[in-house]
C-alpha cells in the first residue's frame, strides 16, 4: 500500500514553474529521498504534501487522504520538519518538546520509546534555550518534536543542511532506526552522498523528476564506463579534456576529474592516449564505479 | 483544553523572556500616565509672570501680592523696562506680563480710573485666554475690595460651577483617553506582532501541520494579552487614583466589564491585522499608524471632536476608542450607570464580534 501518492502535480509562482508535472509513490515503511540542488522544487513538493500549499493542478494523497479535501486528517497524522529551523528559540529544549507533545494531544512519556535514542543525546541540554543549541542539536530537537506524536509519515525537508558531517551521519542512523519502527519517511537533501542511504530516491531538477529508482539501480543504469583522471595541473587537464572531441563529459570531483567518452567501449588506455596529446605531468587514470552525483550530472546533460 | 493551556503558557514564556515586549507592556503605561499627568498638562498652575511696576505705590504692590498668592501665577523677577519684557518672553520663563503706568495709584484715586496692561503669550491661545481671564478676575476682585460699599444698583453675579471636575483637575479628562490609547498599543500592536512573529520565524508552518484549530491559535494568542492588559489597567487605575488624585465615581465592576469588552475589541483588531500582514514591521506599522494615531487625535481626549472638520468627525465614528472613551468618562468621572452607556456598549460589542469574525475568516490555513 502506498503511503504517499503524487500524480501530475504542477505548481507555479508567477512565471516560474517550481514543480513541473511530478508524479511518484512512496510505499509504506519506505525511506524515500528527494535528491536535488537548491531551487529544484523539493520544498514546494513537501509543502503540497503537508497541505501547506495548494497545487495548481494534479492530485496527491498522504496515508490515503487527499491533500486538499482531507487536509485536517493529514495534519493529524504526519510529522513535518521544515527546512528552516522552526522551533521556539526562546523556549528551552524541554519546553519546546512539551509544547509540541501537548499540541498534538500526547505527552513526552507516552511516546518516549520512539524518541528515546535521539532525545537522550540532547537531554543534558534540557534547560538550554533552543536558539542557543548547535546546528546538529537543533536538528535532533526538531526531529524529536516532529516525532513526538508518533506520526504515520515523517516529512523531513533538508534535515541535514548546515549540519556537520558527524551529526549528519548520526542523523541518518536515527532515520534508519525510525524506519524499523514502521514509520514512512520522506526526506529531501541536496547532498548526493546521502542518497545511497535511502531505499528509493527521486532525482529532481528544475521542478521535474529525472529518475526514480533505488540508488543501486540508478547507479547501475549509468550508461557508460566512468573514469577518474588526475594530473599535476588539474585545471589545465580539465580545460583540455573538455575541449577534446572524443570526450563526452568531464567534471571536477575533488582531486579527480570524472569523465566519459563518446565511444561505448573505451578503457584506461584510450583515456591515456587522449590525454597524451596534451602532455600532462603526473597523469593517472582509473576506471571507477559511478556515484549518484555522476548519475545526476549525466541525467542533467540529457534533459 | 489542555492544548490551549499549553499554548497560553507558551505565550507567557514569550512575553516574559522578551525584554522589549516587557518594556512596552509595563513601562509605557507608567511613562504615559506620568507624562500626561505632569508634563503635557493643559492646567494653569504656577505660570510665570513678570511685572513692570512703574508706579511702585501701595495699590500696585497690593495687586502684585494678590497675584503672587494665587495658585495660578508665580511672579518672577520684575522687568526693568518695556524692552526687557519682550526679552523675557523670548527666554521663555514667563507666559504673561503685567504693566503698571507711572501714576497708577494716584490716577485711580484722583480721576477714578486707572489702566494696566496685560500682555500674554498667545502662541498657545487657549492658555493665553485662560491667563488673561484669571488676571482680569484678580484685578476685578481687588477693585471690589477697594470700595465694597459702592456696588452698582443692579448686579448679576454668575456663580460658575465646574461639574464633575470641580478642581479642574486636567488628569480627569485624559486618563480615560490614555487608558484607551494604552489598550490600543498593548492589545492591538502586541497581539498583531505575536501572530506575525510565528509566521516570520516559520513556527506557523509547524503549527499549521498539527491538529491545532485556527480558532484555538487566535484564542491562545489573545488570552495572554487580555490578562496583561487587565494588569496594565489596574496599574493605570492605581496610578491615577494615588498619583493624579483622580476619583473613581462609578461602579468599578462596570468599568472593568467595559474595559474587558474594549480589550477584546482591540485584540480582535490585532488578530485581524496579524492575519493580513506578513512581517512584524508591517504589523507594527499598521497598528501604530493606523490605530494609535487616530486614537490619539480622533477620540476627543486631546482635541475636541466638535471643532474638527466633518470628515474627521465621521471617521471618529468607526474608532472603537471613541466609544470606550465616552463610556469610561461617563462611568468613571460622572458616576453614571449602565443605562447611560448601553448604546456605546452595544456598538463596541458589535465591533468586537465583527472584527473577530473577520480575523477568523482571514486566518490562513495554508501558507500564502
Amino acid at each position: 500500500m502506498s503511503s504517499v501518492r503524487v500524480k501530475n502535480i504542477i505548481k507555479t509562482y508567477g512565471e516560474v514553474k517550481a514543480v513541473d508535472n511530478v508524479s511518484f509513490e512512496v510505499q509504506k515503511g519506505e525511506l524515500f529521498g528527494l535528491i536535488g540542488p537548491d531551487g529544484a522544487g523539493k520544498t514546494s513538493i513537501f509543502r503540497i504534501l503537508t497541505t501547506l500549499l495548494l497545487a495548481d493542478s494534479g492530485t496527491a494523497t498522504v496515508d490515503g487522504y487527499d491533500v486538499v479535501k482531507d487536509y485536517q486528517a493529514i495534519r493529524n497524522r504526519v510529522g513535518y520538519m521544515p527546512g528552516r529551523f522552526s522551533l521556539y528559540q526562546d523556549l528551552t529544549v524541554k519546553e519546546n518538546l512539551t509544547f509540541f507533545a501537548t499540541v498534538f494531544g500526547t505527552s513526552i512519556e507516552e511516546n518516549y520509546a520512539l524518541i528515546k535514542d535521539i532525545y537522550e543525546q540532547i537531554r543534558p541540554f534540557n534547560n538550554r534555550r533552543a536558539g542557543k543549541l548547535s546546528g546538529g542539536m537543533k536538528q535532533k530537537l526538531a526531529l524529536c518534536c516532529a516525532l513526538i506524536h508518533k506520526p504515520a509519515i515523517l516529512f523531513l525537508d533538508e534535515p541535514t543542511t548546515g549540519v556537520d558531517v558527524v551529526s549528519r551521519k548520526e542523523f541518518w542512523d536515527m532515520l534508519n532506526q525510525l524506519k524499523k519502527q514502521g514509520i514512512t519517511i520522506v526526506v529531501s537533501t541536496p547532498y548526493m552522498d546521502e542518497a545511497m542511504l535511502c531505499d528509493r530516491i527521486a532525482l529532481i531538477q528544475n521542478g521535474s523528476i529525472m529518475s526514480i529508482n533505488t540508488p543501486d539501480h540508478i547507479v547501475q543504469s549509468f550508461p557508460k564506463p566512468l573514469f577518474a583522471a588526475k594530473a599535476d595541473n588539474i585545471y589545465r587537464l580539465l580545460q583540455d579534456l573538455r575541449a577534446d572531441t572524443e570526450v563526452e563529459s568531464c567534471y571536477a570531483f575533488g582531486e579527480y576529474l570524472h569523465l566519459t567518452l563518446r565511444v561505448k567501449d573505451g578503457n584506461e588506455h584510450t583515456i591515456s592516449a587522449i590525454a597524451a596529446k596534451y602532455n600532462p605531468g603526473g597523469f593517472e587514470v582509473k576506471r571507477i564505479a559511478p556515484a549518484i552525483e555522476d548519475c545526476f550530472i549525466e541525467l542533467m546533460g540529457n534533459e | 483544553m489542555k492544548q490551549l493551556l499549553a499554548f497560553v503558557r507558551k505565550e507567557f514564556y514569550h512575553v516574559f523572556r522578551d525584554r522589549k515586549t516587557l518594556l512596552i507592556l509595563f513601562g509605557m503605561p507608567v511613562v504615559q500616565i506620568i507624562l500626561f499627568g505632569f508634563a503635557l498638562n493643559s492646567e494653569v498652575k504656577n505660570i510665570g509672570i513678570t511685572i513692570l511696576d512703574n508706579a511702585h505705590d501701595v495699590q500696585s504692590e497690593q495687586i502684585i501680592a494678590k497675584i503672587n498668592s494665587s495658585p495660578y501665577f508665580k511672579v518672577r523677577q520684575p522687568a526693568l523696562n518695556y524692552k526687557d519684557i519682550e526679552h523675557r518672553f523670548k527666554e521663555g520663563g514667563i507666559k504673561c506680563a503685567l504693566l503698571f503706568p507711572v501714576n497708577f495709584g494716584s490716577a485711580l484715586y484722583k480721576t477714578g480710573g486707572a489702566q494696566v496692561q496685560i500682555i500674554a503669550d498667545a502662541s498657545d491661545p487657549n492658555t493665553a485666554t485662560t491667563l488673561t481671564n484669571y488676571l482680569t478676575a484678580i484685578i476685578g476682585n481687588y477693585q471690589q475690595e477697594l470700595n465694597p460699599a459702592a456696588k452698582p444698583a443692579y448686579q448679576i453675579i454668575p456663580e460658575v460651577r465646574m461639574l464633575y471636575n470641580e478642581e479642574q483637575n486636567g488628569s480627569l479628562n485624559f486618563i480615560p483617553g490614555v487608558i484607551a490609547l494604552i489598550f490600543m498599543i498593548v492589545s492591538t500592536a502586541l497581539t498583531s506582532v505575536a501572530v506575525v512573529r510565528e509566521k516570520e520565524l516559520g513556527t506557523m508552518e509547524i503549527l499549521l501541520v498539527s491538529p491545532f484549530r485556527p480558532i484555538m491559535v487566535l484564542i491562545a494568542k489573545a488570552v495572554p494579552y487580555l490578562v496583561l492588559s487587565l494588569i496594565n489597567f489596574i496599574i493605570i487605575l492605581l496610578l491615577s487614583v494615588y498619583l493624579l488624585d483622580v476619583q473613581i465615581k462609578g461602579s468599578i465592576i462596570l468599568i472593568f466589564a467595559e474595559s474587558i469588552l474594549f480589550i477584546i475589541t482591540c485584540l480582535s483588531l490585532g488578530l485581524l491585522i496579524s492575519n493580513i500582514t506578513t512581517s512584524q514591521q508591517t504589523a507594527m506599522l499598521v497598528s501604530m499608524m493606523g490605530m494609535m494615531l487616530p486614537t490619539m487625535l480622533l477620540t476627543g481626549f486631546m482635541f475636541p471632536l466638535e471643532n474638527m472638520p466633518k470628515v474627521f468627525q465621521i471617521i471618529s465614528y468607526i474608532l472603537p476608542s471613541k466609544y470606550y472613551y465616552s463610556i469610561i468618562k461617563s462611568v468613571m468621572l460622572k458616576g453614571l450607570g449602565f443605562s447611560y452607556v448601553w448604546k456605546e456598549t452595544l456598538v463596541l460589542a458589535g465591533m468586537a464580534a465583527g472584527l473577530l469574525t473577520l480575523a477568523l475568516k482571514n486566518f490562513k490555513i495554508r501558507l500564502s
